[in-house]
């Protein structure tokens, strides 16, 4: 093996979270800054060409290429796990930029209140109505620490958008749910499409509160205090598996890349796959001495560090630890050790699919560009009477309406699915169908969690991660009240027919949700049950940070980029302001 | 290796002769009877007329306009299974291969192309049988994973951008109204509530002028 020169920071994954912190740290310090990529580079002109929907949407070229790596999954422990063979219920992203380079750019802050759920949840109904089997904790950090994280993100993206609660005033037309924010957001709502509006008009007939989809598509061109500018939106509908072809969407590439390529102590090494964390002593001297990584040749690498940064996705977070071992796995039969712990997902679905009379022109829009009510998010409305705890946002966006994906999508009237009368159902249908999305928190189980797999091994020899995770009670009935609410709005709107969401039985790894799945290396505030303290710092090896959605003890109901993004900044600062200054542990 | 194979079809019943109005009436341009010859790279002749004639009475060709045939959906298809999709290069393949309740996603271990040859060798004759057999026959095989797979390409076939063989003159965006990779929608996307809007479809090589590389092209 060879080693490589110390650097003072590597950086496992140039995805959201490690650029920015390359970024932070190559401008705030002068330390040299080493950024690991397994995939491939890329950059704004790459997608100039792929507005493709059969290579990127159907075919997933930028993600993660599964003959080499997947996870494996099972319902229970007592079930022998199975390997994703093909990409189903998320999509992890490969190559400089991640999977923030094929997201949507929906853009929502999370509800004050899921920071602190479970005091919150005891306070107001009593630990007795918490599920029997759940896991759920206090994050260590509130709303309030996070509100200034928050809006610095708002702001490298340009995001767009209505404020609904600026410093404890409620602004009709926004989210008067949302948590106070400091500022209105930096560019005003993106445009409104034909079917997003329908969902307005019907949700505002319903006494509900739509405002527009926050969004990293701006409605205009936006230059961000670092300088980087970025055109604003066409609504040309190529966003959720594409890389934007003219810069429009908020992406690693076109936010932080065009500042780190003019830093000179921050380096991206790309085709560098990490294996394993490098650790040296015990505890309480505990210290991450590097990386080891195989790079595009196949030879292996030592790369010392003074500083690690994990920062690769979620699941990967997850199993770099565990394959390093460092940290106790978690064992949900004593409920012991952290590393793996509180795996969750969203209760994302479509609540209702609405057919209309009229044409709705849905080839054009962005993933983000729609609308979106909150009545019924977290505990905006009270569960004494309901049979489950917490809820979920609904949203109707236009996403672009790639044909592939979307010929042959019918209402229940029509039995065809194929032939003439299919075919003709198909051509009338495919421009009338809309689709009522509901978002819903994911609680954390002591039985959803993450190991190594047994049986099952990557390329390279190292087992799989195993995923075992499966719906309880509160999901199935979440479910059952967004698709009954989705009914109504579908209803509302003016729909001919309507497919209703038919229930959520198992987990079923087939059907895109989102990539919004989390935990694994959750933060808290005691090691006893979380692997990173609030600073997101390893709770045992203060020189190892861990950041990104693996760090969330339980999943709120929006769009984790935007929080995930205010913990990294967060982090930055305690690193720059504090760690620097007297490394050792900052909790 | 095998003899180089070739599907031969008249240029009239192919979409890039088709006219395709606005009330969804097709129309074939007269005196082109011109035969092509197109190489193919998985199929022989034979199961490409199978595999092309299966899909025209998925997608047919009937009064609601041009289908399967129109759009060079075999075409599509037989690319498809000669390139990287065909073989699963970017599926997990590794065993132990089992059964599993349909939420863990295809668990097999055959290939696109495994799926296709051994489906093909249960539809022998099919080209040649009428149109009420034809749909007998593949309503016997509804529920197999060839048919689903041959569905599933069938549509991809028709609607994929024409760089993939299939989608001949966009054949399929017209039919559905779908105008492929347009550059900007800033003027209308808040416009024509209610209202068909049509532009007329692009492709991305005219979008781009970049002679872009499918996926099916590489290794």
């Amino acid at each position: 093996m060879k080693t490589l020169p110390a650097v003072d920071v590597v950086i496992v994954g140039g995805g959201w979270t490690g650029l920015l912190m390359a970024k932070e740290l190559g401008s705030r310090t002068a330390l040299s800054v080493v950024v690991l990529e397994r995939g491939g580079p890329r950059k704004t002109e790459d997608y100039s060409t792929d507005m493709d929907e059969l290579d990127y949407a159907i075919r997933f070229r930028m993600m993660q290429d599964l003959s080499q790596e997947t996870v494996t999954l099972r319902h229970s422990p007592s079930q022998r796990a199975l390997p994703l063979r093909q990409h189903g219920s998320f999509l992890p992203g490969s190559g400089v930029g991640g999977a923030g380079e094929h997201w949507a750019g929906v853009f929502p802050r999370f509800v004050p209140d899921s920071f602190e759920l479970r005091s919150r949840t005891i306070e107001k109904y009593g630990a007795g109505r918490l599920p029997d089997d759940h896991s759920i904790q206090d994050w260590g950090i509130t709303y309030d620490d996070l509100e200034p994280h928050y809006r610095r993100a708002e702001f490298l993206l340009g995001i767009s958008g209505k404020a609904g609660n600026l410093r404890g005033t409620r602004i009709d037309g926004g989210n008067i749910f949302e948590g106070w924010r400091s500022t209105e957001y930096p560019t005003p709502p993106t445009k409104i499409p034909y079917v997003s509006s329908l969902f307005r008009e019907a949700a505002k007939s319903l006494g509900y509160h739509p405002y527009p989809m926050p969004a990293a598509t701006p409605s205009i061109s936006f230059t961000n205090p670092d300088g980087v500018s970025r055109p604003g939106c066409t609504y040309c509908g190529f966003c959720v598996r594409f890389g934007c072809m003219i810069g429009a969407k908020a992406q690693p590439t076109n936010t932080l890349l065009p500042v780190i390529q003019k830093q000179k102590n921050v380096s991206i090494r790309t085709g560098a796959c990490v294996r394993r964390i490098i650790r040296d002593g015990a505890p309480p001297n505990a210290q991450v001495r590097g990386v080891t990584y195989v790079d595009a040749s196949g030879e292996e690498i030592f790369q010392p560090a003074g500083l690690t940064i994990l920062a690769s996705w979620t699941l990967n977070n997850t199993r770099l630890l565990l394959l390093s071992g460092l940290g106790e796995s978690y064992d949900p039969a004593t409920g012991k050790g952290a590393v793996g712990r509180n795996l969750t997902h969203q209760v994302l679905l479509p609540a209702a699919t609405v057919f209309f009379e009229k044409p709705l022109n849905r080839f054009m829009g962005a993933a983000a560009a729609g609308i979106r009510i909150s009545d019924l998010d977290g505990d905006a409305f009270d569960h004494s009477h309901l049979p489950f705890l917490r809820g979920g946002s609904f949203a109707v966006l236009n996403i672009g309406s790639g044909p592939i994906a979307n010929f042959g999508v019918l209402p229940p009237s029509v039995k065809a699915r194929w032939g003439s009368d299919w075919k003709k159902a198909g051509l009338h249908y495919y421009d009338r169908t809309g689709s009522i999305g509901f978002d819903g928190e994911h609680l954390a189980y002591k039985g959803n969690y993450m190991d190594l797999d047994p049986t099952y091994k990557d390329r390279a020899g190292d087992p799989l991660l195993r995923l075992t995770l499966d719906w309880r009670d509160n999901e199935r009935k979440m479910a059952e009240f967004a698709t009954a609410k989705g009914v109504e709005l579908a209803r509302a709107m003016g729909a001919k027919e309507i497919l209703p969401f038919p229930g959520l039985r198992n987990y079923d790894a087939t059907r895109y949700q989102s990539t919004h799945i989390q935990g694994g290396t959750i933060m808290g505030s005691s090691p006893d049950h979380s692997v990173v303290n609030p600073y997101l710092q390893q709770w045992q090896f203060s020189n190892l940070f861990i950041l990104g959605g693996s760090t969330f003890p339980q999943n709120a109901a929006a769009n984790p980029t935007p929080t995930i993004l205010a913990l990294t900044y967060r982090t930055a600062d305690a690193i720059v302001d504090r760690y620097l200054k007297q490394p050792g542990p900052l909790a | 290796m095998r003899r180089r194979q070739f599907l031969t079809l008249s240029a009239a019943s192919l979409g890039g002769v088709l006219v395709f109005s606005l009330d969804r009436k097709s129309s074939l341009l007269t005196g082109q009877d011109k035969r092509l010859r197109i190489p193919l790279r998985f199929f022989d002749e034979s199961e490409a007329l199978i595999v092309a004639a299966a899909a025209s009475r998925i997608f047919p060709s009937d009064d609601s306009g041009p289908g399967a045939r129109e759009a060079g959906v075999v075409i599509y298809i037989d690319r498809q299974l000669a390139g990287p999709y065909g073989r699963d290069r970017f599926r997990y393949s590794q065993g132990p291969f089992e059964d599993a309740p349909a939420e863990f996603g295809y668990q097999g271990k055959a290939t696109p192309r495994e799926i296709y040859r051994e489906g093909l060798k249960n539809l022998k004759g099919f080209d040649r049988l009428a149109l009420e057999e034809q749909d007998a026959r593949l309503q016997q095989i509804e529920s197999s994973l060839f048919f689903s797979l041959l569905r599933r390409h069938t549509i991809e076939g028709m609607f994929s951008d024409p760089i993939h063989g299939g989608n001949i003159d966009m054949v399929g965006w017209q039919l559905v109204g779908f105008p492929g990779p347009r550059m900007s929608n800033y003027d209308d996307i808040d416009k024509h509530f209610g209202e068909a809007f049509r532009p007329k479809p692009v492709s991305l090589r005219q979008v781009t002028g970049i002679d872009v590389r499918p996926s099916e092209d590489e290794k």
